[in-house]
């Protein structure tokens, strides 16, 4: 079909070796060892900061909330920060972003309000921002779905020959579900506009990739795909931004698909119900924290003279900022119209619905009657 | 076209036809064409591509070959591999681009290529088709419709010859619906093409090669109404997709033996009609449902509790279920101990006492 583009060789495995630009210490890596790629300049460097450390700092209160009991649940973005925020800082605007439940900091990133994302965590909707507007898709609980509706979307857009990319987030242990296979196979064979991000964060809740795959590693799977595939140093913000805005380039140019694996590590627990002592080795926990992702960072800033008082200050400002803003959020009683629950299910409204909500409208007058009598 | 919007595209057809005199009409204006209903489904995707630049059509062999059933023949040809072509063999994969492609603005008619193989796209329909609209507060609709031809009655070797609408019936956010007739087969589907929501839209593949040669209505029913398609004053029978054949054909032989029949077509399955099928219990007070899939947990217990709920104090006798047994579809040589007949439909009404 005319989708079908079958200009470029995909048939090359990648590197076993992470690709990255910035090593664990802080040291940019040898030129001969870059592949082609480019370190980004100072100013790139400095604002994939600011935003790692911003989106930190709004993913710890977020947590602390959590324990606190005062949302439901959240599955921390911490440790992936490189990821997620290299990865929607080379979106452009017009690009779509399709998350998982692990990606609160790229929606976040990307311009969706604290309280519209906290919505579904808090639970007073499933998904509380417009999809639309911050061409954002609601983030994907049941995993791997979402890898087929960006191939779609992207699809639809590539018909009406609109040259815009999507970005679909997927983890390691989604990797073994049938719609991943299927994502990557029709974008493959439609030669869709869509880049598939995987967070190899090592464990899917309590399960160690060992057991999800015996491929030689993730990004090895691109290849039966048709596709490039990268495998790529996650705690480097540098690779994964270069990376991925070159996968982005080419998708938007009719390039097609492309497949990168990000290696990195889930270092907080699953969600607040986890438990992860009883399947992981604290050590490891602790090896991959000095692996960090932030701090690499900070340390090439600071070799370069980059990481002045002032733009600490203003990053530091901005952090609190957001902290600030979240427990405000979190102070205003989200409203709930239990009336709302019949809205939207349909276009055309149903006679059975109406006849529900009308049945709840009386039980909840009922009910406010016998609370002022007694 | 500007009479019915049905035009005869020419399909080649098989033993399997239906005897279509037994669907009655109350056209004003007429058309006197033969049809399928598989060139009446054929038609409507051809109008609607022909009409919306953003109606476009994918699934297993829908391309160059039209489809195992010749549904979508001469589309690909006609609109180009943009609009109309093959997708890879993979059920969840249709639905699933068919999501992000409706949230780009496409209307994409997609094909399940049997019954029993859209359920690897369950999840996908359940969990992302059915509560976008919802879990979104109403932002993003998924105007996609599912076509699924359904049912048995061809032969068909296993896993062939499924009736999932329950399924889909029991699911918010579903439209479900399903014609007995060309006529109905084209309107029904041009409004599903149309609607903002998503339709699950049951196809009988033993009606395919149905002809209706006699009239056409040329304003059909709404979308989501029942139609009485045989008056009866006794008896109220509700059928939908292939069993209205059954249920009008049981209308007949009743007729033989001084009982009135009336018999409605419920079209839509979700939603459900409960005005027009409560007003014909209420006449006649008697009702029994009829479809092809098991009984148990089935649509017809949601239409039997629906009818008893609503008219209990005008019903002289439980409303009955006539269905098929609770076993797994059978083999092609068997199908006819399971699928109901009208003989095994009179006899079940014959257990209701009836006031000499």
């Amino acid at each position: 079909m005319s989708l079908i583009d079958e200009t470029r060789d995909t048939r090359v495995l990648p590197d076993t070796e992470p690709f990255r630009l910035i090593d664990d210490t802080g040291n940019a890596v040898a030129a001969k060892l870059r592949r082609g790629f480019t370190l980004p300049d100072i100013d790139t460097l400095k604002e994939l900061y600011r935003k790692m450390v911003v989106a930190r700092r709004w993913d710890t209160q977020v947590t602390a909330l959590t324990r606190q009991g005062r949302l439901s649940t959240y599955p921390s973005s911490r440790g992936q920060e490189a990821c997620e925020i290299g990865t929607v800082m080379a979106m452009q605007e017009n690009d779509w972003l399709f998350p998982t439940y692990r990606d609160s900091i790229a929606v976040w990133t990307r311009g969706v309000s604290t309280s519209e994302i906290l919505s579904g965590f808090r639970g007073d909707w499933h998904c509380g921002w417009d999809p639309k507007a911050h061409r954002v898709a609601p983030q994907a609980t049941p995993l791997a779905t979402q890898t087929l509706h960006a191939v779609g979307l992207g699809t639809a857009a590539k018909l009406k020959n609109d040259p815009i990319a999507t970005v679909a987030f997927i983890g390691d242990g989604a990797t073994s579900e049938g719609d991943a296979h299927e994502g990557f196979n029709f974008a493959g064979v439609w030669q869709a506009p869509t880049v598939f991000i995987i967070q190899n964060n090592q464990f899917a809740i309590s399960v160690p990739i060992s057991k999800q795959t015996r491929a030689r590693m993730l990004a090895d799977k691109a290849v039966g795909y048709g596709m490039p595939g990268y495998h790529v140093d996650g705690n480097d913000i540098a690779a994964v931004y270069v990376v991925v805005s070159e996968a982005l380039n080419r998708a938007r140019n009719g390039g097609g698909p492309t497949m990168i694996e990000c290696l990195t590590y889930r270092v907080e627990p699953h969600t607040n119900s986890d438990d992860p002592s009883r399947y992981r080795d604290s050590a490891d926990v602790d090896l991959w924290k000095g692996r960090d992702p932030v701090e690499r960072l900070e340390k090439y800033l600071q070799s370069q003279g980059a990481l002045t008082d002032e733009l600490r200050e203003s990053i530091a400002k901005e952090s609190e900022d957001a902290a600030t803003a979240m427990r405000d959020a979190m102070n205003e009683e989200p409203a709930l119209d239990p009336m709302e629950l019949f809205e939207n299910v349909y276009v055309s409204p149903r006679a059975a619905l109406i006849e529900q909500r009308d049945a709840l409208t009386a039980e909840l007058a009922d009910a406010s009657t016998e609370g002022k009598a007694s | 076209m500007t009479t019915t919007g049905v035009t005869d595209t020419a399909v080649a057809t098989t033993s399997a036809a239906t005897d279509a005199a037994e669907v009655p009409t109350n056209a004003d204006k007429v058309t006197k064409k033969p049809l399928t209903m598989a060139a009446a489904l054929n038609s409507a995707m051809r109008d609607a591509l022909t009409e919306d630049p953003n109606v476009v059509i994918f699934g297993e062999d829908v391309g160059p070959l039209g489809g195992v059933f010749r549904i979508t023949d001469g589309l690909n040809r006609d609109f180009g591999e943009e609009r109309v072509w093959d997708s890879p063999l993979a059920e969840a994969g249709i639905i699933g681009t068919a999501i992000g492609m409706a949230m780009y603005g496409l209307r994409p008619v997609v094909e399940m290529q049997f019954d029993a193989f859209s359920y690897p796209a369950f999840e996908q329909i359940v969990s992302h088709v059915a509560k976008m609209r919802n879990r979104t507060r109403g932002r993003v609709s998924l105007p996609i419709v599912i076509r699924i031809p359904t049912s048995g009655g061809i032969g068909g070797v296993e896993h062939h010859s499924d009736s999932s609408e329950a399924y889909w019936a029991h699911t918010p956010g579903l439209t479900v619906v399903t014609p007995s007739n060309p006529a109905d087969a084209y309107s029904m589907l041009r409004e599903a093409i149309k609607s903002d929501d998503p339709v699950i839209f049951l196809e009988p593949k033993s009606h395919y090669w149905m002809k209706q040669d006699a009239e056409q209505t040329a304003t059909p029913a709404p979308l989501n109404k029942a139609v009485v398609v045989r008056e009866g004053t006794d008896v109220t029978l509700l059928s939908y997709g292939p069993t209205v054949a059954v249920a009008l054909k049981t209308a007949k032989l009743a007729e033989e033996e001084g009982l009135s029949i009336e018999v409605i077509d419920l079209r839509s399955l979700s939603p459900f009609d409960d005005e027009t099928v409560s007003a014909s219990v209420r006449k006649t007070s008697r009702a029994a449902v009829i479809h092809e899939a098991a009984q148990f947990g089935g649509y017809g217990a949601e239409v039997a509790a629906r009818v008893t709920e609503r008219n209990f104090y005008h019903l002289a006798a439980p409303v009955l279920r006539i269905t098929g047994a609770d076993i797994p579809f059978p083999a092609p040589l068997l199908e006819k101990f399971y699928l109901p007949h009208p003989e095994r439909i009179l006899s079940a009404m014959s257990t209701w006492e009836w006031e000499v």
